[in-house]
């Protein structure tokens, strides 16, 4: 059973108050604590490393599957590996996401190494939010691996966030896409204190009328640094977009790095970058209505990284 | 009741002081409809930052209802009851219309609600409500949203900086009858800039602001019939097609 602790970091990344309904698997302080699986979906331990296969029927339609991890322990350091083979006409949701409450002082590290490989036509919606709480000198340390794997027309739009509490991470994202295969990415960061966030995204678009929409919105303040790398690669008749919008605070540091390779003269690749302070214009705006400085800046904040 | 009493605002430029605007003194009553008009440059939208606090003064003081709001900074003079419409409205990436307005009257009010200050200013609520206030809007539509958030703080001093600037002429037909039904409704006193004489037309009184300074101050009926023909008191139509 979970603890408050744990409970309370469920609610934070998975938005989950009680059991979720459909396929879930929770996995808490290094162990697996919850799993259900459904006639659609079936979650299988794997034999070789720590983590799940979760194997999605051909067809299956409006289900979901959480795997939130949570992590109350301090001094817990593990790599998970997680497969997802999904089938071909599928309209799925995975929620994953990983909360870390280190109270301690040693450091607390999840690496999620998640990989999707996408059936022809299928339509995922994959959701991962990272959160970490706690009062101990203990680092919370995250450092996502996620792999995708498009088959033709299959669509896939990802949702990752990370608003709080996480002082390293290293994210790695990596896609290739067959013909009019699509993904979508909003990622959303914001770093305070002395945290680093490194963001580094590679798509390869293959097929012939892939496309993808990288965007990127993120906060940083006090000494906080982030990078953030997307390389896209059209290696066809193809559509790539990414965009990284950024806003800066206080001493902290922040590197946009594009990178656009187009092998076909008509891969149509466009990069947009963009770093900032918060626009003094968007203050006294807020402030004209009755705002204070810092309220006012709070809801410009909380609306970029909606 | 506002009272400016000599009133200075200076820059530096080139190492130059630049006065624009210049010990000007002006009182205004309350409950009054009111348009400030005058040359480009003569420190109209500049008068309108410093009552609202966006700028500070260089010398002189600033009453409202008997308070002296000269040194209080924009949250205050806001809270005090002053709203300003600005002149090229701000976009906020993932602020949606709906925030905005809940913002505007500080309590978490109905969409229902909301979409009654967005009828006032002409915009079918239902398609704008939860839009982001950012550049997918054109800018009539982004000035009816600003002149929107002003009528849901439904305060006792308003503010409208040039809401004809930067729209096209359908857009502006339109925004001329949202402050014709504001001059039949509101409550408060009303300060445009305008140089359009339809708004003119409906003012109480009309001050014509010149090199920093209160020229002309009076009834519309003493007013307007100088200004007619001239760039203070332009027609629409006219001003629209010589651009």
């Amino acid at each position: 059973m979970l603890d408050n602790i744990q409970k309370q970091l469920l609610k934070e990344v998975a938005d989950l108050y009680s059991m979720p309904k459909g396929a879930y698997n929770i996995r808490a302080n290094g162990e697996k604590a919850a799993r259900n699986t459904t006639e659609n979906i079936d979650i299988v331990t794997k034999t070789d490393n720590p983590g799940i296969d979760v194997y999605i029927k051909d067809g299956t339609q409006n289900e979901s599957v959480h795997i939130p991890v949570v992590i109350s322990e301090s001094g817990i350091k593990e790599v998970v590996y997680n497969d997802f083979y999904i089938g071909e006409n599928c309209n799925v949701t995975i929620v994953a996401g990983c909360g870390i409450n280190n109270c301690g002082s040693q450091d607390s590290q999840h690496d999620g190494v998640h990989r999707f490989f996408v059936g022809k036509n299928s339509k995922i919606r994959y959701v991962e939010k990272h959160y970490g709480e706690g009062t101990g000198t203990g680092k919370r340390i995250l450092n996502p691996v996620t792999e995708v794997y498009q088959k033709e027309n299959s669509y896939v739009d990802m949702d990752m966030v990370q608003i709080k509490g996480v002082d390293d991470t290293y994210r790695t994202t990596k896609a290739e896409l067959a013909a009019g295969a699509t993904m979508i990415v909003h990622e959303r960061l914001m770093t305070h204190g002395q945290q680093k966030a490194t963001s580094v995204y590679s798509v390869e678009l293959n097929g012939d009328g892939s496309s993808t929409d990288v965007i990127s919105r993120s906060v940083a303040k006090d000494d906080s640094e982030q990078i953030f790398e997307v390389a896209i690669v059209g290696n066809t008749i193809c559509n790539g977009h990414a965009e990284c919008d950024a806003i800066i605070m206080d001493n902290a540091h922040i590197v946009a790095i594009p990178r656009l390779d187009a092998k076909n003269v008509d891969a149509a690749l466009i990069h947009e970058a963009a770093i900032g302070k918060i626009a003094g214009d968007q203050l006294i705006k807020l402030m004209s209505l009755g705002l204070t400085e810092a309220e006012a800046e709070e809801q410009i904040i909380g609306g970029f990284l909606r | 009741m506002l009272e400016l009493k000599d009133i200075t605002y200076q820059v530096e430029e080139n190492n130059e002081t630049k006065t624009i605007i210049d010990h000007l003194d002006l009182s205004i009553g309350d409950g009054k409809f009111i348009v400030i008009t005058g040359p480009n440059g003569g420190g109209k939208s500049t008068l309108a930052k410093l009552i609202m606090g966006v700028r500070p003064v260089s010398s002189g003081s600033m009453i409202f209802d008997g308070e002296d709001i000269t040194k209080l900074n924009i949250t205050d003079r806001a809270k005090l009851g002053i709203s300003f419409a600005f002149q090229q409205p701000v976009h906020f990436k993932g602020i949606k219309v709906l925030d905005l307005l809940r913002l505007a009257t500080g309590t978490n009010i109905s969409v229902n609600k909301a979409c009654d200050y967005l009828s006032k200013v002409g915009l079918c609520a239902k398609e704008y409500i939860d839009r982001e206030v950012n550049s997918s809007l054109s800018g009539g539509e982004l000035k009816r949203i600003e002149i929107a958030t002003v009528l849901a703080r439904g305060t006792k001093f308003s503010i409208f900086d040039e809401p004809e600037a930067g729209i096209d002429i359908w857009s502006f037909q339109n925004l001329i009858q949202v402050f014709e039904n504001i001059r039949k409704t509101v409550q408060g006193t009303v300060l445009i800039i305008s140089h359009q004489e339809r708004i003119l037309n409906i003012a109480d009184e009309i001050i014509v602001i010149e090199d920093g300074k209160v020229s002309k101050h009076g009834s519309k009926e003493d007013i307007l019939p100088e200004l007619l023909g001239t760039a203070s008191a332009v027609n629409i139509s006219c001003s629209k097609i010589s651009n």
